[in-house]
């Protein structure tokens, strides 16, 4: 008796939050607040990422403006959900995720401080599994005071 | 101050190509002014979300993205808004070109 009063009363809850939850925009606060690129990892579900040739970095090698350092991110994993981007040396590493749904194609191009010369990787995660690539990008004047 | 958004939406080959710039302070934890950045941005096509993001202070001032979506037609309805850190929200809206 009192265990089913508990599981009803646990899924009207459940039904009761769900609106609330889809309403709300979610923001992964533990890695974004990551310090290291591996909590980083870790905090976007790809602590066991593999390397990967099928996703591609498009950055330029040298960054005179860490202010602004555009980068291009797409993926030939089949069924890519999701991409990470982690700039390795940034004081916060985490500095974007994307999740792709409903015919959208895995690429994004967007413009990111960076700190000092630092390794740039992408990460992007396909049907459960995790993939990674990384590119070096060599910056002039660090951006991050912005 | 968050300011206005510009949006254009094209059809490339095969996909429908989004290029969005939002005007943004994006101030850093590491600047002298209070820590103020976009967190949430969600680009919808005809209604459906298609792409969520998540993006943290690390993100260059007066954003600008490129999305791509699968196919698309002229005409299509695309929507952009974005959510900071203090609340303050945005969106735009364009047609397909």
């Amino acid at each position: 008796m009192n265990n089913l009063r508990r599981t009803l009363i646990g899924a009207a809850t459940l039904l009761l939050l769900r609106p609330f939850a889809a309403l709300a925009a979610t923001w992964n606060k533990d890695a974004f607040g990551a310090k290291t690129p591996q909590d980083a990892l870790k905090g976007v579900g790809a602590g066991n990422a593999a390397s990967s040739k099928d996703l591609v970095i498009e950055a330029p090698q040298i960054a005179e403006n860490g202010a602004v350092v555009p980068i291009e991110i797409s993926s030939a994993v089949p069924g890519t959900t999701a991409i990470a981007v982690i700039i390795e040396k940034n004081p916060f590493p985490l500095a974007a995720q994307f999740d792709f749904q409903n015919g959208a194609l895995p690429y994004v191009k967007l413009n990111v401080k960076m700190n000092e010369t630092s390794d740039v990787r992408a990460v992007a995660i396909a049907a459960g599994r995790q993939y990674t690539a990384t590119k070096e990008i060599k910056v002039t004047i660090g951006g991050c005071g912005g | 101050m968050a300011g206005p958004m510009k949006m254009r939406a094209t059809l490339g080959s095969g996909y429908t190509d989004v290029r969005v710039l939002m005007t943004h302070p994006m101030t850093t934890a590491q600047s002298n002014q209070p820590l103020h950045f976009i967190q949430n941005i969600t680009v919808k096509q005809n209604g459906k979300a298609v792409v969520e993001a998540q993006i943290s202070q690390a993100i260059s001032r007066n954003p600008v993205f490129t999305f791509r979506i699968k196919g698309g037609a002229k005409g299509d309805k695309i929507e952009v808004s974005w959510l900071d850190n203090k609340g303050e929200t945005s969106s735009i809206e364009a047609a397909v070109a």
